[in-house]
């Protein structure tokens, strides 16, 4: 060992050791600036692509959906309401024995294996912070046995969902419509930003043609997540803004008796409000309840609906389209007086048939044995087709069209629910185009009391009573009147509608003719619905009518013993009050339901007395 | 003893008894004092942020650093020669230690660093990064220098066994910086350049050698290193997420406890092997240069005390101290940067962990000591 120490050259070794350690140091120093350069490689170069991939990393985007707007009557009463509906739900890393917490839950509220079943595949797609719905939509008396039972069940809660809710049901369904699961074809058609969030969307009625003002705007909530995507605190709320209010023209009560008082039968009643063109009544019975469409309704029931012969899916107000029969008598009486080719004074006489010139055939009037001489008043009164025969031949078709035009049939009333049919004013042109055919002197005839091509829809009927009740001024009829909540409510406007052009003639005196007559039909001693105004305080214009059925039930299988029922004719009645005044507009039509004047007057009477007082 | 006057008098020369700071007196480096406090003091910012704000956690941290400062001052009171006398000793019963772990490894079962010595836990790799190096200083120091042949094969030996045993412990981390310890003592010896040459080129043909002795998990890592992006949310994970922590942090970082890679818990081992990361996102380019300064800075004093040092052990044995002190900073940074593989090498002063940080600082006591005790040296 000392020996080693004596070889050992001191100074050679020092040398070679600073040598060394410079060395080192230099490697220090490269391997510093190396590990520098690579910093700034990626806190420089590549700070923006990092930056935003932190971004991604942190922030999530979840949609604040907004409320729908709520739908009114004009009285203020909820026709369509946002409810909440109560659902079981687990969060799963809250609750220390999940297996066995199901169990139990699946005992207290005999779950059955598809609902558990399916809680568990929800389970394994969620994270364990969030809450997995176990059951449905319970009842108070499931809520209140949670309740007594929650202590059992840390991690286990009952949280509140809004659900479309329509409490008049089958009442108002055929208006308000209904709010189901938003489709693939609407999904194409939709503003994806709009409807982030929100997975209901207006099918039909109110709820479709307003969706863009029920919907709102929603809201978003940016929030910080951790890795595992569990929020840990908000960046920035932006709250939605909640769908507008609406208040509808409908009375819900008039609503209501007008569809009790069609009782069994089938049919539509429209009720319009004249000077403003609010729809007060619009019923098409059957109706359905819109409610189980909300939350998706179950194939059988559904079917059950669509196959049933009642057909309560088909909205007879908007797209029932019947023969107007006899109620379209007061208009080409109005026709022949615009176009001067009868007097009010003149006199027919009706031998109880009418003939063609040079034919064999008879076109017979419901009186057998005829109504004798027969002037406007008489006619209409009485409905007397011999009368209406002989005029329409004498105006002819192609002024009957024009001038049944203005009144608003064979186009659509624009009315704000969407689907409407136009009905069917026929003409040379239409017959020409729609069959290949030439038009026939007999079809003018048939014209003229209604029957023939020609269809209206109940809606269309109502329409027209409001124009003659306000001798010529147009009316525009709508169910929604204000836009909004009732205090800071917008008028609603209906779609343009020309006030200023008004339907001919201009001679006052010629209106009043046909008015008088329709009032006769009401208070005369021999009208065709006298029962409804005898004691009214007001005077009440209308027109019954009877249109032979053979449009409806068409589709529908046959059935022995609904033949009879369904091939009964429809029972018409459309009318006006107060004569001097008019304020309402009445048009109600009775599937199968015999003759207008004792089905279907006494339920314009009903709305009569409702609206106006006894 | 002529020699041994003319050393009193040279200190007489430098410093007046007056000047001879406390700090002296008690065996402590100011530099370096300064430095390792300095970072200590980064460190426990950072951990603040890293570890969510968790008072609980600095207060473990601050009782392991005020233990470990504790054994720096205690080694440091140590003259270099005692530990030069005891080195074999040390050496000797680190590596029965590391037989023993393995041996309890054997009976229980997969891996297996700790020895439970009841009242605490103690690993004795830790022992062998002082240790290793010591005793490759401690054999070297009487030869003559270069090493011939024969010493240089006894220093690897010294080398070789414990980082064996480490290896098959397994901790390859460790095993490799004890190896790189000891490397840099027989590379400060003055290793002839071709012998160093020839020694890397076997090393590169051993390579293949060790991947067939390599665990499974050793290998996902250095295959994961290779292509992170090829497993993106499995073994890839933690350096992808380090990576967006880092360059989103950008020039001056996003700001003390401000870093979201952190504190949404995106960032895995935040408070310990990844924190870096942390840093980085948080105090950005600026701060990463002014910390590495300051790694840098205690580095070059460490080899200042080496050049400085008056024995061959002394010198070896601070160069290699110094040496691995930077190998700890450069595996770590690299690991969280993504240009080496991940192994489980923290960050000196700054990762939350006790072990190591004992060890660390109970080399920077040796360290001191070696500076603080030049002028004594043979009295």
């Amino acid at each position: 060992m000392f020996q080693n120490v004596n070889i050992k050259d001191n100074l050679k070794e020092n040398r070679l050791f600073l040598n060394r350690s410079i060395f080192l140091f230099i490697v220090v120093l490269f391997i510093t600036f190396g590990l520098i350069a690579r910093l700034t490689y990626l806190q420089v170069i590549g700070h923006e692509h990092y930056a935003d991939l932190a971004q991604d990393n942190r922030v999530k985007m979840a949609p604040l959906p907004p409320t729908r707007g709520i739908i009114y009557d004009r009285s203020g009463k909820i026709l369509a309401e946002n409810r909440p509906v109560f659902n079981l739900e687990i969060t799963p890393e809250q609750v220390p024995n999940l297996d066995k917490t199901v169990e139990e839950l699946s005992t207290l509220f005999a779950l059955n294996e598809q609902t558990t079943k399916r809680f568990h595949k929800l389970r394994q797609r969620s994270k364990s912070f969030n809450s997995i719905p176990l059951k449905l939509r319970l009842s108070d008396k499931e809520v209140a046995i949670f309740a007594a039972n929650r202590p059992r069940f840390p991690g286990v809660d009952i949280h509140a969902r809004l659900m479309r809710h329509y409490p008049y049901k089958e009442l108002t369904a055929h208006i308000v419509g209904y709010v189901g699961r938003i489709n693939e074809k609407e999904l194409k058609s939709i503003d994806p930003k709009t409807y982030r969030g929100t997975y209901q969307i207006g099918k039909n009625g109110v709820e479709k043609t307003y969706e863009a003002i029920l919907h709102g705007q929603p809201g978003y909530l940016e929030s910080e997540v951790n890795v595992q995507g569990r929020a840990i605190n908000v960046i920035e709320r932006a709250p939605s803004l909640p769908g507008k209010d609406l208040r509808l023209t409908i009375d819900i009560e008039m609503q209501r008796i007008a569809y009790d008082a069609l009782g069994k039968k089938n049919g539509a009643v429209i009720a319009v409000d004249i000077k403003t063109g609010d729809l007060l009544t619009f019923v098409s019975k059957p109706g359905y309840d819109p409610n189980p469409f909300v939350y998706g309704i179950d194939h059988k029931s559904y079917n059950a609906l669509q196959h049933s012969h009642d057909r309560p899916l088909f909205n007879r107000a908007l797209r029932g389209q019947y023969p107007p029969g006899s109620t379209v008598k007061p208009f080409i009486g109005l026709a022949g007086l615009r176009y001067s080719v009868i007097t009010a004074k003149q006199k027919n006489f009706c031998p109880g048939y009418y003939q063609l010139p040079n034919l064999e055939h008879r076109y017979r009037d419901w009186k057998k044995w005829g109504h004798g001489p027969v002037d406007l008043d008489i006619a209409i009164t009485q409905s007397c087709d011999v009368y209406f025969y002989d005029l329409a031949l004498t105006l002819g078709i192609d002024r009957m069209h024009e001038y049944l035009t203005l009144f608003g049939f064979g186009q659509r009333t624009g009315v704000d629910i969407l689907g409407e049919k136009r009905g069917l004013l026929p003409s040379r042109d239409w017959k020409r185009k729609a069959r290949n055919q030439a038009w026939f002197p007999g079809e003018t005839l048939i014209t003229g009391i209604g029957q023939g091509f020609t269809l209206v829809t109940p809606l269309q009927l109502a329409r027209a009573t409001a124009i003659m009740a306000s001798r010529g001024k147009n009316v525009q009829p709508h169910v929604v009147k204000t836009i909004g909540t009732d205090l800071n409510s917008v008028p609603f406007s209906p779609p343009a509608v020309d006030q200023a052009v008004t339907t001919p003639p201009k001679k006052s005196i010629l209106w009043q003719q046909v008015i008088d007559a329709m009032t006769h039909v009401i208070h005369g001693a021999r009208g065709t619905a006298q029962s409804i105004g005898k004691n009214s305080s007001y005077k009440i214009a209308g027109k019954t009518g009877t249109a032979q059925v053979f449009s409806v039930g068409q589709e529908d299988e046959y059935d022995e013993e609904e033949i009879e029922e369904r091939l009964r004719d429809h029972a018409l009645f459309i009318a006006f009050a107060p004569v001097k005044e008019p304020k309402i507009a009445i048009a109600v039509i009775v599937e199968n339901g015999g003759h207008g004047g004792s089905v279907a007057a006494p339920i314009a009477g009903k709305l009569f007395r409702k609206y106006l007082g006894d | 003893m002529a020699n041994s006057s003319y050393r009193s008098i040279s200190f007489n020369q430098q410093g007046q008894a007056g000047n001879r700071s406390l700090l002296q007196k008690i065996h402590l480096d100011g530099p370096l004092l300064l430095g390792l406090l300095a970072i200590s003091a980064v460190g426990f910012l950072i951990l603040y942020s890293a570890g969510g704000e968790n008072w609980g956690l600095l207060n473990r941290q601050l009782i392991r650093l005020a233990v470990a400062f504790g054994g720096l001052f205690i080694l440091a009171q140590i003259p270099p020669h005692h530990l030069r006398r005891y080195t074999p000793i040390l050496f000797a019963i680190g590596i029965l230690l590391l037989i023993a772990v393995l041996v309890m490894g054997e009976v229980g079962k997969g891996a297996q660093r700790w020895l439970d010595l009841g009242f605490f836990r103690f690993q004795p790799s830790e022992m062998l990064k002082l240790a290793t190096p010591m005793m490759v200083a401690w054999y070297l120091a009487d030869r003559p220098l270069p090493p011939n042949w024969k010493h240089l094969f006894f220093a690897v030996l010294f080398i070789v066994i414990p980082a064996f045993l480490i290896a098959r412990q397994p901790d390859l981390g460790t095993a490799l910086l004890v190896a790189s310890s000891g490397a840099a003592a027989i590379f400060l010896a003055g290793i002839r350049w071709r012998i160093l040459l020839a020694i890397g080129a076997s090393l590169g043909a051993l390579l293949p050698v060790l991947w067939h002795f390599m665990r499974e998990y050793q290998k996902q890592r250095v295959l994961t290193f290779l292509n992170p992006e090829n497993d993106p949310l499995g073994a890839g994970y933690h350096i992808i997420q380090s990576k967006i922590a880092i360059g989103s942090g950008g020039l001056y970082g996003k700001g003390w406890l401000n870093g979201t890679q952190s504190h949404l818990e995106f960032l895995p081992e935040r408070s310990t092997d990844f924190i870096f990361a942390v840093f980085a996102e948080e105090f950005g380019l600026v701060g990463c240069i002014m910390l590495l300064t300051l790694y840098l800075l205690i580095v070059s004093r460490c080899i200042y005390i080496s050049i400085k040092a008056q024995d061959t052990y002394s010198r070896l044995l601070a160069g290699a101290l110094g040496m691995t002190f930077f190998i700890y900073v450069f595996v770590n940074i690299g690991m969280v940067i993504g240009i080496l593989p991940v192994v489980g090498v923290p960050l000196p002063l700054v990762s939350y962990g006790g072990t190591s940080m004992v060890t660390l600082l109970a080399g920077f006591g040796i360290l001191m000591s070696i500076q603080t005790h030049r002028k004594l040296l043979s009295t």
